[in-house]
Formats: structure tokens, C-alpha cells, sequence
């Protein structure tokens, strides 16, 4: 599989990247590369090979329902570069 | 436009979150209580900060497997957590802990009732997933304010089949569900609050095309009756392109109430981009046999069992059962009053239904918040059954027990509104009725059966409702041959 310098600049975008340019086609072809390992690795026979969800073959363990957390707000936002009116305040984003 | 709609098919599908009714949150100890002051209850792990873990809540778990089971679907055994990555910032980490391949809950059903004819509505999925935060647009010098309190609630999303071919459909199906929800205690139903949200994927196609439409997704609608209008809108709006020529982009819309239309909100992402993958620091949830029967037995009996059980055992008509069906603590109340009253079911349904629904309604009550006990109604109809007081007296009677506290007893002692038996007074005031109208007398011997009323209804004033109204019938009859 190959990819386009199009696709490249999407998924830059989906993942916020600022990816520089001149740097594009050079993705494309090492990405490209990647996607090639993939091709090779879905043509193995895995008819009865388990998908694995997890490395670990463990379970996950369940918490009991009991609110353990306090109110450290103040803690918090001492280190969020804006606040106000206990609220996180960030740059407008409306779609 | 109306006269072109025959000729499409409305297909729609809804994705309804519900918001658990969990102490804590999905993955952390933090409260999930509504209304506190802004990121007073977001926690580290809520706040996505570097080194947390997530840590799953079994009540989550439980309340998705009762789900599960009231709607007859399959659970699975083992079941994946998977990022859902975009950016937002009231979503701190940027991915959403979400459901993809693996979910919890898959292949279930309801029934829904429209126009009197019955339909399955399939359910295609539900799983769990956490919730995001709340951005405030308003007033914060051209930034937005960030509110991490609902960050991590946890939330059962159901997805629908396209099952469903009309917005009244639609409405009755999110209704089953609301009712549902709320009935298995998983869900508090506050659609206000969020609680209870409501997207719907809408296309038409041309009748007879197997092939769907190209579809919209319409978010925000959060009421009941925003749904079908909502979808009406939508419905039309398609049809309306699609004869113009057009063709129908497959986007999110949103749902504006007040100028009653949908107006897009963004192209909509294919699952694709959100690079859904197994998220590595939650292992896979694996439910064994022992966790369902013991969610089976605590498994309350489900509405419409419960529907046809109030049909069967009580020979209630399919209105009352529906309507004291419709939530647990009126059912429990319904039962409650026929035990201790030891009256026939459908006296005290009507009068459930009837008098007690009015007055709370009037008063803007839940049942569970009565004023008259199902004791103190059970007294009253108690007294009804032995003809002790009239069905018009126990109406004055009710409202007494209403306002205040006493027993139905107490009150029917206390205003001297036991029923008179004593015929040799009823026949008195008969007489005397009789006697003082000759004329209405005279139509009634002619033929002119309908006076018979006019001596029924003056008998009664007279005695002022204490009479019971089928002894005054039989004397009436006899002294009017």
C-alpha cells in the first residue's frame, strides 16, 4: 500500500501534527513502508489465533462504586496557565 | 412539499446515551453528583494528567449487564476498551474511553406500541464509554471555560437498528427506553440534566429501494417532543433535495429549537479517523456465569411481563395496565392498595388512575411523593367495596385524605357520610319526590324513560349522595310502576 502526500497531510491533521513540509514526501515513503509490514503480516494465516486485546493474559479487575476522591481543584489549576470562576479557560474552539 | 412525502421512506436509527447512575465515576473515585461548582469533582484521572490509570467501576459493568438482560440480548463473555481519539478541549486526554469491535451488550430488542400494532425495534449495541466535560462559550473575554465535573461519568450508549420508519416511531421507541432505564434503576432519566440524550440517524429513500439513503446525524435533541419535530424537519428538508436535484452529504446537523431546523455542525468523521484502537491501560473485561445469575436474581420483573401480569391476574384493560406499568413505584403503589384493601383491582386502578393521578399531577408530584399513603387509600376503598360510602361520597372523602391525615374511617365518622340503609328513610324521601312532581311522574308512566334520571338524581340530592345509588334504582322502580 501506498501513500499519497494528500494522505500524509490528513492524518498530520487528525493527529494535530505540525509537520514541516519539506518533511512530506519523506513520510510518505517511510510510512508507506510501515503500511507495506502490515500488508505482509495480515497475509499470514491467524484462522485460529485469538485476537489479543491486551499483551498481558490477565483480566481487568473491577472497582467497588465509592466516591474516594476529594475536591483538590485548587491543587489543580495552580498549574493551568489561565483560570476563572473555577473554570479552565482555553482558547475558543467552535466548530 | 406533503404531497411528493408518500412517496419516500423515512428510515431512522437513534443512538441514546444514558448516563449511569453510579456513585463515582467510570474509571476514577470522583463524584458523578450533578450541579457542583465547576471541577470540584475532577480528579487526576479525570484530568488526563501524566501517570494515571484508569480503574473500571463493576457498578458501571452491572448496571450495562441488567441492560443487557431486559433487553434480551447477548453479553458478552469478554468484552475491549478502546481510545476514541479527537481533539476537544473538554476532553483532557484527547481520546474518549469508549467501545468499538468488542462491546459489552449486542443484539437485543423492544417492542414498541404505535397506533395499537405492536413492533420489534432491534438493538444493534450498547456499550460503555465515558463521558467528556462541558465547554462554556459565554462571556470569558473570547476564551472558552472548561468544566471537568462530567469528564468520566460514565454512560451506556444504545444503538438502534434502522429500525424504525417514522419520528412517531422514533418517539415511542426513546420513550420505551426512558421508561425502561429509569425502571431497572440504571438510569435517573433527567433529560434536563443530560441524563438522558438523544442523536438520531436520519435518511429516506425512494419506496420499494432496498438500498439505504445517504444519511444525517441530527445531535442535541433533548426532549421528547424536539425528537419529532427534529426528525420532521430533517425528513423534509432531504426530500426536499433530493427532488431538486441534490443529494443528501452525509454530515452532523444540529437541532435548533427555536427556529425549529437542523443546520450542520461539521462533516462527519468516518470511524476511520478516529484511529479507534484497544486502549493499553484497561485489560479486557471478562463477565463470567457467576456475575450474571447473580444479576439475573436481583433482576426486577420487567414492564411489559409485569403488563400482561396486571392483565392476566387482575383483568386490568390494556390502558391501566400500560399507564400503572409505566414506573416501579406506581406499580408497587397499585399492588400495595389492592393487597391492603382487599377491593377489586380495577376499583383501585381506576381510582389510581383516575383521582390520585389528577390530584398529583395538579400538584406536580411523583407517586412516590403522595400525600395520601396506599394505606390511607386502601381505607377509603375498602369502605367503597362494602358500600359503606358511594363512589361520589369517596370522591368528597378523597379529598380530605388529600389535605389532611386522618384515615378514610376517621373521616367518614367524623362528616356522618355513612350510606344510609335504612330503606324506611330512603322509601320516605321517594314518596315524597314522587308525590311533589306529578307531572315528571306522569312522562315517565307515559313511556319517556329517559325521566327516570330526573327521580334517581333528585333522590340523591335530597339524601345528599349518602344512598347507595343501585338501592335507590331498585326502589325507585318499584314505586314508579
Amino acid at each position: 500500500m501506498s501513500l499519497t502526500v494528500d494522505d500524509v497531510k490528513k492524518i498530520a491533521h487528525l493527529a494535530r501534527l505540525g509537520i514541516d513540509t519539506r518533511d512530506i514526501e519523506s513520510y510518505t515513503v517511510d510510512l508507506s513502508g510501515m503500511l507495506d509490514l502490515m500488508t505482509q503480516m495480515s497475509n499470514l494465516d491467524t484462522r485460529d489465533v485469538a485476537p489479543m486485546a491486551h499483551p498481558m493474559d490477565q483480566v481487568q479487575r473491577l472497582r467497588t462504586d465509592a466516591v474516594t476522591e476529594a475536591d483538590n481543584r485548587e491543587q489543580f489549576q495552580a498549574i493551568a496557565p489561565q483560570t476563572e470562576a473555577g473554570l479552565y479557560l482555553v482558547p475558543k474552539v467552535i466548530e | 412539499m406533503t404531497t411528493s412525502t408518500s412517496q419516500w421512506e423515512t428510515v431512522i436509527g437513534l443512538e441514546i446515551h444514558t448516563q449511569l447512575a453510579t456513585k463515582s465515576k467510570i474509571f476514577s473515585g470522583a463524584s458523578t453528583a450533578y450541579g457542583a461548582e465547576p471541577n470540584t469533582q475532577a480528579c487526576a484521572v479525570d484530568l488526563g494528567l501524566p501517570g494515571v490509570l484508569p480503574v473500571l467501576n463493576k457498578e458501571a459493568v452491572r448496571m450495562a449487564v441488567i441492560f443487557g438482560m431486559a433487553i434480551e440480548a447477548q453479553i458478552a463473555p469478554y468484552s475491549v476498551f478502546a481510545r476514541k481519539n479527537y481533539f476537544y478541549p473538554d476532553l483532557p486526554k484527547g481520546y474518549q474511553i469508549s467501545q468499538f469491535e468488542l462491546p459489552i451488550v449486542g443484539n437485543g430488542h423492544l417492542d414498541i406500541e404505535v397506533d395499537g400494532a405492536t413492533k420489534r425495534i432491534g438493538i444493534t449495541r450498547a456499550h460503555l464509554e465515558e463521558d467528556a466535560g462541558k465547554s462554556l462559550h459565554e462571556n470569558f473575554h473570547g476564551l472558552t471555560g472548561i468544566d471537568l465535573n462530567r469528564a468520566g461519568t460514565p454512560l451506556l450508549e444504545i444503538v438502534s437498528e434502522p429500525d424504525m420508519r417514522s419520528a412517531k416511531e422514533a418517539v415511542a421507541y426513546m420513550r420505551k427506553l426512558h421508561e425502561l432505564v429509569r425502571y431497572l434503576g440504571i438510569c435517573d432519566g433527567n433529560m434536563q440534566e443530560g441524563s438522558f440524550r438523544c442523536d438520531a440517524n436520519v435518511s429516506v429513500r425512494p419506496k420499494g429501494q432496498k438500498e439505504f439513503g445517504t444519511r444525517a446525524e441530527i445531535k442535541n435533541i433533548n426532549s421528547f417532543k424536539f425528537v419529532e419535530k427534529a426528525i420532521n424537519h430533517e425528513v423534509e428538508r432531504q426530500i426536499e433535495l433530493l427532488e431538486s436535484g441534490g443529494k443528501v452529504v452525509q454530515e452532523t446537523r444540529l437541532y435548533d429549537s427555536v427556529k425549529d431546523e437542523t443546520r450542520s455542525m461539521r462533516s462527519k468523521e468516518e470511524a476511520n479517523d478516529y484511529r479507534y484502537f484497544p486502549d493499553p491501560d484497561l485489560l479486557p473485561v471478562f463477565i463470567d456465569e457467576d456475575f450474571k445469575t447473580e444479576i439475573k436474581a436481583a433482576l426486577p420483573e420487567l414492564p411489559d411481563a409485569k403488563k400482561q401480569r396486571f392483565k392476566d391476574s387482575y383483568g386490568l384493560d390494556e390502558e391501566s395496565a400500560t399507564i400503572l406499568t409505566s414506573s416501579r413505584p406506581l406499580a408497587d403503589y397499585f399492588e400495595a392498595v389492592v393487597k391492603a384493601s382487599a377491593s377489586e383491582a380495577k376499583l383501585c386502578a381506576n381510582w389510581i388512575t383516575g383521582e390520585l393521578s389528577a390530584a398529583l399531577n395538579k400538584a406536580g408530584l411523583d407517586i412516590t411523593e403522595s400525600p395520601v399513603s396506599h394505606e390511607r387509600l386502601a381505607g377509603l376503598l375498602a369502605r367503597i367495596s362494602d358500600e359503606t360510602i358511594s363512589g361520589k361520597i369517596a370522591k368528597q372523602v378523597f379529598e380530605e385524605l388529600w389535605q389532611g391525615s386522618s384515615t378514610a374511617d376517621d373521616i367518614i365518622a367524623a362528616k356522618g357520610l355513612k350510606q344510609i340503609t335504612d330503606t324506611g328513610a330512603i322509601e320516605a324521601i321517594i314518596d315524597k319526590i314522587i308525590a311533589d312532581n306529578p307531572g315528571q311522574v306522569e312522562q315517565y308512566r307515559s313511556g319517556k324513560d329517559k325521566v327516570f334520571g330526573f327521580f334517581v338524581g333528585q333522590v340523591m340530592k335530597e339524601m345528599q349522595g349518602k344512598a347507595s345509588p343501585g338501592e335507590v334504582n331498585k326502589m325507585l322502580k318499584d314505586k314508579l310502576k
